[in-house]
């Protein structure tokens, strides 16, 4: 028998609805993996019986005939911001020591409804700010991969979402959860060779997803491949009217309408995301990608997005005053640590707490966040930063004249060894200089392995796509995936 | 403009933002987090430099409308969730060290 | 509008006080602004809270939009613009009182923005002495939660049952200059939120609290720093609060001193202001749009709605009183001042009309005069309100009636009147068991009348000689012998005919 890790999103339900295997198979398998993977640090918690649990109630429901649903007896894994009943959620922080939610994140909710089950809570840079999953107060995640020069530095997974791409990359799951704030899905899949999408901005709840910055979080799936992340995007999305932003439209089908012939339409190559001094082997894998999608059928055309350099400036400026005001609320009053010197009144509580809960890179982005909206402050940094952003929105807009879909790498680079760039936060920021402006004007932006560079690390490919156009981004990735014939993995080494 | 007033912040500047941010600080680390806050404040600066004349700052990132909820009470009367986890809880309320008004 | 003549007497001369007054209003509603937790008011502590009230992690506010609704309906009843786009804010500090650490508020684009208020200062000639006040803005935003210090030696206790209620906060220019002039605004804003129904104005509960903020200058001078006094819950602590914050920032700046912009609280038990150095702390509310929610948009369905909802409301009431029913303006200001007590005139006119066959307006008057008088009269000693009056609209009309149609003289009617409060009966029903009905038969009434003229025949001569005044000494005479049951026209007229 196959090893039931091996396998995807789409083949454990395939094999689940078949009877190939049960439900409590695969979760027992999976259970077993993130067991013996404590070395990566990529699981927070695990929560082996909610799985079974979930595998058991799937394989009751064939038992009993009925029809089951589309993750039936999947496993996944949780990032550690989706809040889930009776399970510690600390979004990787200390202020949230022994929180445990009395309620459920509409999108777990959906994912049980669909059939899943939870392997763990999965570890993060700490409220999602970070790109190397560096700024965990519960430590690093190591990646699964290693340079191929014989060198053994422990690499970084990429963040946030760093323990969900570590997870699925070294099969502790099919696939898991993530958010996207500014590249936290799209990054970290590039790092370890997996597939992620953020998709448009309002497609998934945010209701009881702990939250950094309101106008640009979006939760999305991350998987092993393309058909996967369609399957459990279409599991996690939907109106919420609990989430005043949500969007009230109906799931499309798409795993139903994936299809990998891109004829009729075209494909923009922003002119501006090639930078001066691009990695050589970034810009190889770019010209690949663009190689497939013309086979596919696509018309591959030159665009201009004036404003792009822009975007990660504005991006730091807004997300850091939104971080500062949602992260006001863990204060020692209702939930998690508190911290009460001798004699401390109020105020000192509040500060002595967060002083002793939130880790540095928090720290600092509450703290520029506060200056940004300061008075006298305000309107230089926060409103500029927001009217740039409606010039990147609108940048966007206008290239949708001449393109459905456009192409672009992930990230500027392949993973880093950690503590790398850990020393200089604008160097770390700039990570996501291919990611950002796609967060800013809330459109889905899917990245997929595109090969290996030199060193035998995995380069993703960004897919960016018009508003609400999420099986447009699923094709074309699905178009490289099928050309890319990327089948690499890490080594078994923990 | 930003490109007009760049300037840099100082450790007293820094110390205002961590008190009203209600994050304590120590002095060391106040000096250590001046460099960093100018670094970053530096490269933000350069958004001055846009032409930004006759726009509007981004208020929806995709156009949706607020829907407004019926007045009907759905929630609430679940005090024991509500407190469940608060490091002190007494007689139904939540506790903090008592303030002087 | 005559000039305000209030002035504080200093040492250097006389003082002139700039009062503008930011009112919070409690939205009448059944749930929150921002989540599905009740309102209702005195509930076992944390029960009327949510999670999205307490700010759990991941939490989200949705709009109610009842609270849109009446929060719109005010601001035309203020004769306000209203903002077809608004939006919510942010307004960022830390207290144990704001689980959020930030208040959901209008800050850059509140819903309403500029109204008025005419205010009236002579009750009895209510449209002699008027003033308009205006109204900067209205906006909607979140309560905040309630502390409590005195239930544990060394904590304070946090009830979160008001966080998150609806408040509209209503913040009046600085077109006031005497605290007479703040509460009449006071009250006849309160009278219009009534009106409107979109806030019980019950200051007891903190349904309705004032943030008074005063300056003192020397007349025709520029304003002067202001100080912020906070939540104020009635009327008359409002307008104590100015007198004494104006007399000690006079008091201030005379002895060589300067007003600070501060934060003050009032103490109805030593009737002072003084510093909340507590809330003082650095003043920067790092306002911003709330990401969590989209800009709130109003179209004319919804608009047109909320117009047609409207009622009367108090001024044209009053006017419509005056012109249409023949009430004198004294009158009319006092029964529109309160929509109930125009609620419950009106009943009473209907039910007149229809008792008396006559139009509302030849009704009106004796409808007025009674309520006023009779059944004002009789509540004031009960302590009730009009809400609670034991006679209905009905009963008082039937009451009226027999007046009008010559039944019963006023005077049993104020007998009948006393008999419904106490039995709770008809008034037909009393007159008819107790014998009250006035009688018109001459025969009887002559027969009295000769014997009054018998028993004063030296009355008789002098009126006859010439002192007329008389005349109403023997109508009462007479009335008396009938025992009040004569038909007092009647009288008249036999009297006359007797005494020649
Ligand atoms: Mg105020
Ligand atoms: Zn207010």
């Amino acid at each position: 028998m196959t090893d039931l890790t091996d396998l995807g999103i789409a083949d454990i339900r395939n094999g689940v609805r078949a009877g190939t295997f049960s439900a409590r198979e695969v979760a027992t398998a999976f259970n077993a993996n993130v067991a013996a993977a404590k070395a990566l640090n990529a699981f927070l918690i695990d929560t082996p019986e909610h799985a079974l649990a979930a595998a058991d109630a799937i394989d009751a429901k064939r038992a009993a005939g009925e029809d089951l649903p589309i993750m039936a007896g999947v496993p996944i894994g949780m990032k550690d911001l989706f809040c889930t009943v009776g399970v510690e959620a600390r979004s990787a922080s200390k202020i949230l020591n022994g929180f445990k939610p009395t309620y459920e994140s509409t999108v777990s909710q959906k994912l049980w409804d669909a059939g899943a089950g939870m392997l763990g809570k999965l570890n993060m840079d700490q409220f999602a700010m970070g790109s190397s999953n560096e700024t965990s107060a519960f430590g690093n995640v190591i990646s699964p991969w290693r340079r191929n020069d014989g060198g053994n530095a422990a690499l970084a997974p990429g963040g946030s979402s760093g323990g969900s791409a570590a997870a699925v990359s070294a099969r502790l799951c099919p696939g898991a959860t993530g958010t996207d704030t500014g590249g936290s899905i799209r990054q970290p899949a590039a790092f370890t060779g997996i597939s992620g999408i953020k998709p448009t901005y309002g497609r998934c709840s945010r209701w009881g997803v702990i939250a950094f910055a309101s106008s640009l979080d979006q939760a999305g799936p991350m998987a092993r491949d393309v058909r996967d992340c369609a399957i459990m995007l279409e599991a996690m999305s939907g109106f919420d009217p609990k989430d005043s932003t949500s969007l009230d439209l109906p799931v499309p089908h798409w795993e139903a309408g994936l299809s990998s012939n891109l004829t009729g339409k075209r494909v923009g190559i922003p002119k501006e995301y090639r930078l001066d001094g691009m990695d050589a082997e970034v810009a190889a894998v770019w010209d690949k990608g663009i190689e497939w999608l013309r086979d596919a059928g696509a018309e591959i055309v030159d665009v201009s997005l004036p404003h792009t350099r822009h975007a990660l400036p504005a991006y730091y400026i807004i997300a850091p005053a939104e971080a500062s005001s949602n992260l006001a609320r863990y204060d020692g009053v209702r939930y998690g640590q508190r911290n009460l010197p001798d004699g401390a009144g109020l105020q000192d509580m509040y500060a002595a707490t967060r002083a002793a809960g939130f880790g540095h890179e928090v720290k600092r982005r509450i703290m520029i966040g506060t200056y940004v909206l300061s008075a006298g402050f305000y309107d230089a940094y926060y409103t500029q930063a927001q009217k740039v952003r409606t010039l990147i929105a609108r940048d966007f807009e206008r290239v949708w004249d001449s393109c459905d879909l456009l192409l672009a790498p992930t990230a500027p680079s392949a993973a880093f060894a950690l503590g790398q760039e850990s020393d200089d936060p604008i160097a770390m920021y700039l990570n996501d200089v291919f990611a950002v402006p796609a967060s800013l004007a809330g459109l889905p932006a899917m990245s997929v392995p595109g090969g290996l560079d030199s060193q035998g690390l995995p380069l993703g490919l960004q897919i960016i796509g018009k508003p609400l156009d999420e099986q447009g981004v699923l094709n074309a990735g699905l178009a490289i995936e099928e050309r890319a014939g990327f089948t690499a993995r890490p080594a078994q080494w923990w | 403009m930003l490109a007009d007033q760049a300037m840099s912040v100082d450790s007293k500047t820094v110390k205002k933002i961590a008190s009203l941010a209600r994050i304590a600080m120590s002095d060391d680390e106040i000096e250590a987090m001046v460099p960093e806050f100018n670094g970053i404040l530096g490269w933000v600066e350069q958004l001055g430099e846009v032409d930004v004349t006759g726009v509007e700052p981004m208020t929806a990132v995709i156009p949706n409308v607020l829907r407004l909820r019926d007045d009907v009470v759905t929630d609430g009367d679940i005090r024991d969730k509500v407190l469940a986890n608060a490091p002190a809880a007494e007689h139904g309320f939540f506790g903090v060290p008592k303030v002087i008004e | 509008m005559t000039e305000s003549t209030y002035r504080i007497q200093g040492a250097t001369g006389e003082w002139e006080v700039v009062i503008g007054l930011e009112v919070h209003a409690q939205v009448t509603s059944n749930a929150k602004l921002f989540s599905g937790a009740a309102t209702t008011f005195g509930a076992e502590p944390n029960a009327q809270v949510s999670l999205v009230d307490a700010a759990m992690p991941g939490m989200l506010p949705v709009p109610n939009g009842e609270c849109v609704r009446q929060a719109v309906r005010t601001g035309m009843a203020l004769n306000a613009q209203i903002n077809r786009y608004s939006r919510f804010d942010r307004k960022n500090y830390f207290y144990a009182d704001l689980p959020q650490g930030y208040q959901i508020s209008q800050l850059y684009h509140p819903i309403v923005g500029e109204g008025a208020i005419e205010i009236s200062l002579d009750e009895k000639n209510p449209d002699a002495h008027t003033k308009t006040i205006g109204i900067e803005r209205l906006h909607l935003e979140q309560d905040a939660g309630k502390l409590m210090h005195d239930q544990h030696p060394t904590m304070s206790y946090v009830d979160l049952n008001r966080c998150g209620v609806a408040l509209m906060e209503i913040v009046s220019r600085p077109d006031m200059r005497s605290p007479a002039e703040a509460g009449a605004y006071l009250k006849k804003l309160r009278s219009i939120l009534r009106y409107v129904g979109s806030c019980d104005g019950n200051m007891e509960e903190g349904s309705m609290r004032a943030d008074v903020n005063v300056s003192v200058r020397k007349p025709g001078d520029e304003f002067g720093t202001r100080t912020e006094t906070k939540n104020v819950n009635s009327v008359r602590y409002v307008m104590a609060t100015i007198e004494h914050e104006a007399s000690r920032q006079v008091d201030v700046i005379e002895s060589g001193g300067t007003i600070v912009q501060e934060t003050r609280l009032y103490d109805p038990d030593k009737n002072e202001t003084r510093s909340m150095r507590s809330k003082e702390d650095a003043h920067d509310y790092r306002y911003f749009p709330d990401p969590d929610l989209l800009p709130l948009e109003l179209d004319d369905t919804f608009l047109d709605a909320c117009k047609a909802s409207l009622p009367e409301l108090p001024d044209a009431k009053r006017k419509r009183y005056e012109s249409e029913l023949g009430l004198s303006a004294y009158n009319a200001a006092v029964l529109t001042a309160e929509a109930e007590t125009a609620r419950w005139f009106e009943a009473l006119l209907t039910e007149s009309a229809k008792a008396q066959g006559k139009p509302e307006a030849e009704v009106a008057k004796a409808a007025a005069n009674w309520l006023l008088s009779e059944l004002y009269g009789a509540l004031n000693r009960m302590a009730k309100t009009i809400d609670d009056s034991p006679v209905s609209p009905a009963a008082g009309a039937e009451l009226l009636a027999l007046v009008a149609g010559g039944t019963i003289s006023g005077t049993i009617a104020k007998q009948v009147f006393e008999i419904m409060l106490e039995t709770g009966e008809g008034a037909g029903a009393i007159v008819e068991a107790r014998g009250l009905k006035q009688t018109s038969d001459t025969g009887a009434i002559d027969a009295a009348i000769a014997k009054v003229l018998a028993d004063n025949a030296d009355k008789v001569e002098q009126y006859r000689g010439g002192k007329e005044a008389l005349f109403g000494f023997f109508v009462g005479q007479t009335m008396k012998a009938m025992q009040g049951k004569a038909n007092p026209q009647m009288v008249n007229e036999l009297l006359k005919k007797a005494l020649g």
